[in-house]
């Protein structure tokens, strides 16, 4: 006789363990093996969803010639083979020194971004290792930026960078005198290093958090026996705490140059739709190229080639990284 | 039933930011290095954080003029007017709901996420932690056509509204946050002893149970500064908003250009404006940041 | 065994949780985007309007009475959504790839052809403007502005505006100047005069990709160049197209008469110096309302067409605008053409016409509404004028949206060189310009 299970479920006291199940063993259980599986299910569905699934198309579009004509129904759209990659990479024509121009551009400006950010976290953090009357508030103080959300930090920048009316060129120039003549900071040369600086502001807190939360684990007996041995703080620093601190820099150093790399938020608040080239990162330029010109083609082979650019310098990094643990390990 | 007091790593981490006393008085050339060092990063910290406060309290001709370190008179105008010119109200409710729902959604997806990667061995545990974190480097430029283009698709098939609803926004804001946090509670998990929830599942929990009961209590603050994360990613995004969003659903990042028009750029009202929608975010940050140090401590950077 | 399966049970229903959280978190937002589904019934529309007042706030103020009219009168309902101009070209375009839009919409009307070439608009065949009214109703110039030609018109004008000089009365009188330059040596001359001690002639909003190629599009033609050839491909480096940027740009670099700031500029800042009595001089369209809302009485400056090379403005080398204007267009995904087409005729009735025009500051494109005297203020006289005699439309080319950004762009990095103090020669205009064009040749 076959029971369905609501109708042997429906008089029986829910709480009331099924008596066919053995109580489960103390010792050595081995859990269902769907169990993992189904706790990474919701993050696995999302990230094919939000991630994975976004990332085929992309590179599926690239291949395809996607303008206005052909975006309604951008299935339908021409096969172009490999003319995209080809038009982009090509350096005898505009449309590939621009884009070597602008990742040239992207490479300088994430190296200076992420070393300085590295350096002012690194910095603030060992300044803050010993407690001292002001240290809570200076903390706070400093992750303000990092609290900041993207677009009032940048706007604010935007206001005193401005070239007549803002704080820059009203301290540099107006009070300091340091500046022949008022300085653009939005157009022109000068906006690398705008861009840079509210890079570095808006970034350096986050490389100071980690660096912190480092020197939490840096063991203090190690210090203890420094001083011991009669090394004076400028030797401890370098003895011990940037050595400790190897490991999180690695990894601080990664991601900071992931999210540098692609960052939009703060050139596309700071310049609007048209960045000067000083300051023409790739995921700008890849935005203009696609978004601004309406050639979804080329702007997605564009970003194709930033992707595997990315993974590679990863790929390399991670290897390089892994390489000289094992072997200042063995 | 262990008692999860029993073992309190991450309050550990959480007291031990505090006090920490050198062996050794510093000399005097790191004392003077350090407060000018200090002295001048706060200066630099601090600048934007005051042209923000005093010119969101200028009269209109103070921030269209030359730039002056002190307002001409105190006004509160543009905070009133902030109201009138952009439905900012509004679109601090939309943040609000969209930063608020990717946050939870986040912090429960990934708390099973990593739970089962820290706790269990099954094939391809590598595959998916290596898969989640290389969408850290995907460029969000290459998936924004593609990711709007599915989102209409799957309206047209369905019926069920991705573009242009904040469902849409939070799915995709919620997995923006997801790689990271996924990332951090694994390190985090690893620091809570595996004897605690062993000893629950001895006690005769569920897996799930343990979690609830063991785990998650004792991860509270990696917990919470993955959800500072999650809700800051959310809260600052503009790239996707600016595509992904209508009138209705308009966020603050996308709601704040609204105030340079057609007239004039309301550079005190934009400062106001700023303000108002930082606040919340600083505050709560500042009040969650002991956690973060201590979530980071004990997660990411072991 | 069974016992911990049903544990994997209970986690699977927690993972269910999870997704039906998410499933609510998507519902929750599901309502509002019905309205993106163009009109359920045949009693409500969709309407996006660009930013035309002061703000997005006013602009609801000003049409939402209306639209209650349109309501009481026809009994369809209509769902305003005003869309700032940072927006509108990337919502349209969206908008045109997902099918999911409103039902009637603003569009700069220099993006028409543009936008015709989507497929998203629905073409204005002869029987769809029988139904409001017909053809002739409207101005000739403001038609020539809808669309390729040989192509029905992809929407119809709503608001027109053209160019023309604002000066400030004040400082050409300081300066000992009885009137408004009407050509361009003229204007030079004057504007050396006006230059100094820290006020300047002329305005300028160097950073600004949309306002560029309306001035240069404007020099390009007094120089005899169109910036597309016949067949509609791009001719940026054309003699006469490379004059007319280094022109524009020269009042800056050469003969000093725009203040080196303007090269930053972008949102209407050159106008407030206007009202501030910084800068003696700007080409604009309609900008009455802006110097009001600046504290500027009407009396305080003066109108005067856009100056032209030599002779009096007109056709073809004597042209001094470009003819600007929103048009409005019904999206073709729309399930109701008809209340849509009834809306458009209410739009563009005489009626609304008068009330729109005059409350925006703009020209009426209906012809009947122009002889209302509200707008005989001397200025939209000028206005008038203007379009009716000397100005062209922007080239009607499919690639008409990117022109404006890569040309723009090259304007705006000129005068970025030409602030800096750089020089700005024929070779470095056609240097820019050889770059803008190629980025076309991509598409």
């Amino acid at each position: 006789m076959t029971v369905t299970t609501t109708a042997s479920a429906g008089p029986r006291d829910d709480r009331e363990p099924a008596p066919a199940t053995p109580p489960s063993p103390r010792k050595g259980r081995r859990p269902g093996r769907a169990l993992p599986y189904l706790l990474l299910l919701p993050a696995l569905l999302l990230e094919i969803l939000v991630h994975l699934l976004p990332i085929v198309i992309g590179v599926a579009m690239s291949f395809r010639e996607l303008t206005q004509f052909s975006l309604r129904d951008w299935g339908a759209a021409p096969w172009r083979g490999l003319d995209n990659f080809r038009l982009v990479v090509d350096l005898d024509a505009p449309a590939g020194q621009a884009l070597l121009r602008s990742f040239v551009t992207t490479c300088l400006f994430t190296v200076a971004s992420v070393g300085l950010c590295w350096l002012l976290g690194t910095a603030a953090a060992v300044c803050l290792q010993d407690t001292f009357r002001g240290r809570g508030l200076l903390r706070a103080l400093f992750l303000v930026p990092y609290a900041l959300p993207v677009y009032t930090a940048v706007i604010t920048w935007s206001f005193m960078f401005q070239r007549d009316n803002g704080l820059v060129n009203y301290v540099l120039h107006d009070q300091l005198g340091l500046l022949d003549s008022p300085s653009f900071w939005l157009i022109g040369d000068n906006s690398f290093w705008a861009l840079l600086t509210v890079s570095v502001w808006k970034g350096w807190p986050f490389a100071f958090l980690v660096v912190m939360a480092g020197l939490q684990n840096v063991d203090r007996e190690m210090y203890e026996a420094a001083a011991l041995d009669g090394a004076g703080r400028w030797q401890q620093l370098r003895r011990i705490t940037l050595p400790s601190l190897r490991p999180v820099s690695q990894v601080l150093v990664l991601v900071l140059f992931l999210w540098t790399f692609n960052d939009f938020n703060t050139p596309f608040v700071l310049f609007g739709k048209a960045a000067p080239e000083a300051a023409d990162l790739v995921s700008i330029h890849i935005y203009q190229s696609s978004f601004a010109t309406w050639n979804f083609g080329a702007g997605s082979a564009m970003s194709v080639l930033l992707l595997l650019f990315l993974l590679l310098v990863t790929g390399v990094y991670l290897f390089l990284t892994s390489r000289e643990r094992r072997v200042s390990r063995g | 039933m262990a008692d999860p007091s029993r073992y309190p790593p991450p309050s550990r981490a959480v007291r031990s930011v505090r006090s920490v006393r050198s062996p050794m008085a510093p000399p005097r050339s790191f004392l003077w290095s350090r407060r000018i060092f200090l002295t001048l990063l706060s200066a630099f910290v601090l600048l934007p954080v005051y042209v923000m406060a005093s010119s969101s309290l200028k009269p209109l001709q103070d921030v269209s003029g030359k730039f002056r370190w002190l307002p001409s008179g105190l006004t509160v105008r543009p905070y009133l007017d902030i109201w009138e010119t952009v439905p900012l109200a509004h679109y601090f409710v939309n943040s609000l709901i969209v930063a608020g729902a990717a946050t939870v959604c986040s912090v429960v997806i990934a708390v099973f996420a990593a739970y089962a990667v820290s706790r269990y061995r099954f094939r391809g545990k590598r595959l998916f932690t290596v898969t989640v974190l290389s969408t850290q480097m995907f460029p969000g430029i290459l998936f924004l056509l593609p990711l709007f283009l599915l989102f209409v698709n799957i309206g047209n098939a369905t019926g069920v509204a991705l573009f242009g609803s904040r469902g849409g926004l939070i799915l995709t804001y919620l997995t923006f946050s997801l790689p990271f946090s996924v990332w951090m509670l694994i390190g985090y998990f690893e620091s809570v002893p595996r004897e605690l929830d062993e000893a629950a599942l001895v006690d005769g929990c569920g897996p799930l149970r343990a979690l609830l009961r063991v785990v998650v209590p004792a991860a509270v603050p990696g917990i919470v500064a993955v959800a500072v994360y999650a809700f800051m990613t959310a809260w600052g995004e503009v790239l996707f908003a600016s595509v992904m969003t209508d009138e209705t659903t308009r966020t603050l990042a996308v709601g704040l250009q609204g105030y340079s028009t057609q007239n004039d750029v309301y550079w005190n009202q934009i400062m106001a404006a700023s303000l108002v929608v930082s606040v919340p975010v600083v505050a709560g940050f500042l009040l969650l940041q002991r956690y973060l140090v201590a979530g980071l401590t004990a997660g990411a950077v072991k | 065994m069974r016992r911990i399966r049903a544990r994997a049970v209970r986690a699977a229903a927690g993972g269910a949780a999870v997704l039906s959280l998410l499933a609510a978190a998507t519902a929750c937002g599901g309502g509002t985007s019905a309205s993106g589904g163009s009109g359920e019934s045949s009693k409500t529309l969709t309407y996006w309007a660009s930013n035309q007042g002061p703000n997005i706030e006013a602009d609801k103020k000003i049409l939402e009475p209306e639209l209650r009219k349109f309501e009481k009168r026809t009994g369809i309902k209509v769902k305003l959504e005003v869309v700032p101009w940072s927006d509108l070209l990337n919502r349209i375009m969206t908008a045109a790839t997902s099918g999911q839009g409103p039902d009637v919409l603003n569009i700069g009307n220099t993006w028409s052809a543009s936008l015709q070439a989507t497929g998203a608009l629905r073409p204005w065949d002869e029987a769809s403007l029988e139904k409001i009214g017909g053809r002739d109703r409207f101005v000739e110039s403001a038609l020539g502005s809808t669309g390729a030609q040989g192509q029905d018109p992809a929407a119809v004008p709503l608001y027109s505006m053209s160019y023309a000089l604002y000066y400030h009365k004040k400082m050409f009188a300081e300066a000992g100047i009885a009137g408004p330059p009407a050509t361009w040596d003229e204007l030079v001359a004057t504007g050396k005069k006006l230059s100094r001690d820290g006020t300047w002639a002329l305005g300028a909003e160097g950073a600004n990709l949309s306002n560029n190629i309306h001035q240069v599009f404007v020099l390009g033609k007094q120089h005899g160049a169109d910036f597309f050839d016949a067949q509609g491909r791009p001719d940026f480096t054309s003699d006469g197209a490379v004059k007319a940027v280094k022109q524009y740009v020269d009042f800056m670099a050469e003969d000093k008469i725009i203040a080196p700031g303007n090269a930053e500029y972008a949102q209407n800042q050159s106008l407030s110096d206007f009202a501030k009595g910084r800068t003696a001089m700007v080409l604009w369209q309609a900008a009455a309302s802006t110097f009001a809302s600046q504290g500027m009485a009407d009396d305080e400056w003066g109108v005067a067409p856009v100056p032209v090379a030599s002779g009096a403005p007109g056709q073809g080398t004597s042209t001094n605008s470009m003819v600007a204007g929103i048009n409005l267009a019904v999206f073709k995904n729309t399930r109701n053409v008809d209340g849509a087409l009834k809306f458009v005729k209410f739009m563009t009735s005489d009626e609304e016409q008068r009330l729109l025009c005059s409350t925006y500051g703009s020209i009426p494109p209906v012809k009947a509404a122009q002889t209302d005297p509200a707008f005989d203020r001397p200025e939209l006289k000028v206005l008038r004028s203007t379009l009716a005699t000397s100005a062209q439309a922007l080239p009607q080319v499919p690639n008409e949206s990117q022109f404006e950004t890569v040309v723009g762009t090259a304007v705006k990095n000129l005068f970025a060189a030409a602030a800096g103090g750089r020089a700005v020669s024929e070779e470095s205009v056609r240097a820019e310009l050889t770059k803008a064009q190629a980025q076309m040749a991509q598409g």
